[in-house]
């Protein structure tokens, strides 16, 4: 029972091999392999969900058995669990919805390199879950970076080459200040592992003369961090990375990667900072103005884009936005509200991301809206999925995106009268902005159009994966309790 | 101040560096600028590390004379993340310049903001 305590870091190192493996393969060999493993992932993290949730409480794996203060560390209690096995559910459905457009997008003899980015990239999105040190988060932050420009530019447009370089520039600045700010805390405390920074924070914390330079260590961190997932007003690069990619990139790279610095963020304020040092800093008040700021500059951007995928990816950016307001509000509350959504928006955005290029392809490759007029009949299945995405995204109940919302809203109320009023504005504007959009498009793709009449079927390879992502969302609203329950079970095991 | 800047003098000159790429990076046009600003910004930030790590009069701690105090020896491990880093560093360059020749190839300058406008023109949309 106790070799279950091995699996995390299983996920990290048959990723990292499978990613070398896929290199040697032929393309379709290295697609079914990908499918098989990531299948095998799953497995392993349930059994670690499980596991966690059986004994209660979160294992620490001491790697190469050098104890705490020396050796590395990977951590995995029922929060890390669960978020690990989302986002492997997501990776799954995003290989099978989009390898259709993977193999008519990318030249036949680099579509094993491009899986063997995706197990890379697997690989970094895990070890960014589990580990329990703030300098491997770095290595693999990097590591998260390259591959992310990887499944970019496989597609070898001009625009998508330079989509991945403004990318990269933009997560290089972010890197660079999360690195600085990392050296800085080590500076302070001399120690990279989290818990024994958490415990040399609280002592430096209690002297008034040092807490400024804390906070600017944390700010400088968490400037790098935000720059990376996306926050306003460092958005810029959003719709140009998300709406060129492949479908499988864009819809891994809006819905996993960018949660994966969000929760490494949130993983150094609440282990390596301590939640009490860090609420006591203002860093959160700011992150809560941005965040709402990025709600509805977001959400106005969205209803002035011009083409489908550029409307989702502002409406990402309007997303990250809540989950920042969430970390803003502070609480348990307000970090639940924050870790729900999390979920809840990787589910919705990859499912909205798969669905775009099917509603594209049977409107003359075109995703402009006006070209979209009638998509809906053309392509029933898409359409459907298209649909309750949207719903989701506006905060439809029944849907994953209703019950952030009243997460958030309850983290709110718990909060001070200012923030409260602040929050509960923010969400009801920018829900009325989603519902703009989003019906707005809905009645663009159903209104008939005489001209075309092509029609696509597809087959289950699309819409297994497109009902899983459903199915996960309708859970999410329907049952938001047992998932807020373990996201609650997770944060008492986490600090 | 001015003392403390004295004091720290190597940490100031590395914040300052630091301060130089990060500004290279962001608002350089010239696509090669911005690397060399990239290479400064993380260069800053290994200084950082590495004035962290150097405690004057003590050595690496390789015991050769038999001295145990710990007195004696400084920190290995600022030296391992400063190498650690430069791979990083070094990854990321490579991997940029690749996309530098991409675009120039592609789009025949450097100035990244021509290659936004010669890219809006172009055919290729979907």
């Amino acid at each position: 029972m106790d070799f279950i305590t091995n699996f995390p870091l299983f996920t990290i190192v048959l990723s990292l091999f499978s990613g070398v493996l896929c290199y040697m393969l032929k393309g379709k060999a290295a697609r079914n392999y990908t499918i098989v493993y990531e299948s095998i992932l799953i497995v392993l993290v349930s059994c670690v969900l499980w596991y966690t949730l059986h004994t209660g409480k979160a294992f620490t794996y001491v790697m190469g058995e050098f104890p705490a203060p020396w050796g590395n560390e990977i951590r995995a209690g029922v929060l890390e669990a669960v978020l690990a096995l989302t986002f492997l559910v997501i990776m799954l459905c995003a290989v099978f919805a989009g390898y259709r457009f993977v193999d008519t997008d990318i030249d036949e003899s680099k579509v094993n390199l491009y899986y063997s980015l995706l197990n890379l990239m697997t690989a970094a999105l895990m070890a960014l879950v589990w580990t329990n040190d703030l300098f491997t988060g770095y290595v693999f932050l990097e590591i998260l970076t390259l591959t992310s420009c990887g499944v970019l530019i496989v597609r070898e447009l001009g625009r998508t080459t330079l989509a991945a370089v403004r990318y990269m520039i933009m997560n290089l600045l972010g890197s660079g200040l999360f690195l600085l700010g990392v050296v800085m805390l080590y500076n302070m405390t001399g120690h990279l592992l989290m818990m024994p920074m958490q415990a040399a924070v609280a002592e430096l914390a209690a002297d008034p003369a040092v807490m400024p330079v804390l906070t600017m260590a944390v700010g400088i961190l968490t400037i790098g961090l935000s720059i990376k997932s996306g926050l306003f007003p460092f958005h810029y690069w959003m719709p140009d990375t998300y709406g060129w990619a492949t479908p499988t990139s864009a819809a891994v790279l809006s819905s996993l990667v960018s949660k994966a610095y969000i929760f490494l963020l949130f993983k150094t304020y609440y282990r390596a900072i301590g939640i009490e040092v860090f609420e006591r800093m203002p860093i959160r008040n700011i992150l809560l103005v941005l965040g709402i700021c990025g709600m509805v500059v977001g959400s106005v951007q969205a209803i002035n884009a011009n083409n489908i995928n550029r409307m989702v990816a502002f409406s990402s950016a309007a997303q990250i936005g809540y989950i920042y307001m969430g970390i803003g509000l502070g609480s348990v509350y307000g970090y639940t509200a924050a870790l729900f959504h999390v979920l809840a928006h990787a589910l919705t955005k990859s499912q909205l991301f798969l669905t775009t290029p099917r509603l594209a392809e049977v409107s003359g490759g075109n995703l402009r809206f006006r070209d979209l007029q009638g998509s809906g009949h053309r392509n029933r299945d898409a359409g459907v999925f298209f649909t309750l995405g949207a719903l989701s995204m506006i905060g439809i109940p029944v849907f994953a995106g209703f019950s952030s919302k009243i997460q958030f809203g309850l983290a709110a109320v718990e909060s001070s009268s200012i923030k409260m009023i602040l929050v509960m504005l923010a969400l009801a504007v920018s829900s009325m902005l989603n519902a703009l959009y989003f019906i707005r498009t809905l009645i663009r793709m159903y209104t008939e159009d005489p001209d075309t009449n092509v029609r696509a079927h597809h087959r289950a390879g699309y819409n297994v994966p497109m009902l899983v992502l459903t199915a996960g969302n309708v859970f999410l609203g329907l049952f938001s309790w047992v998932v807020v329950n373990l996201i609650q079970t997770g944060l008492s095991m986490f600090g | 101040m001015i003392e403390h800047l004295l004091i720290n003098n190597e940490e100031a000159a590395a914040i300052i560096l630091f301060g130089i790429g990060f500004t290279m990076l962001l608002f350089q046009r010239n696509l090669i600028k911005k690397l060399i600003g990239m290479n400064i910004m993380d260069s800053g930030v290994f200084l950082f590390l590495a004035s962290m790590g150097y405690i004057e009069g003590r050595k690496a701690p390789i015991i050769v004379d038999g001295i145990q105090e710990t007195s004696a020896y400084i920190n290995p491990i600022p030296a391992g993340l400063v190498l650690t880093g430069i791979v990083v560093s070094v990854s990321v360059t490579a991997i940029m310049l690749s996309l530098t020749i991409r675009l120039y190839k592609r789009y025949h300058t450097l100035d990244l903001d021509v290659i936004y406008v010669l890219s809006r023109h172009q055919t290729e949309d979907r």
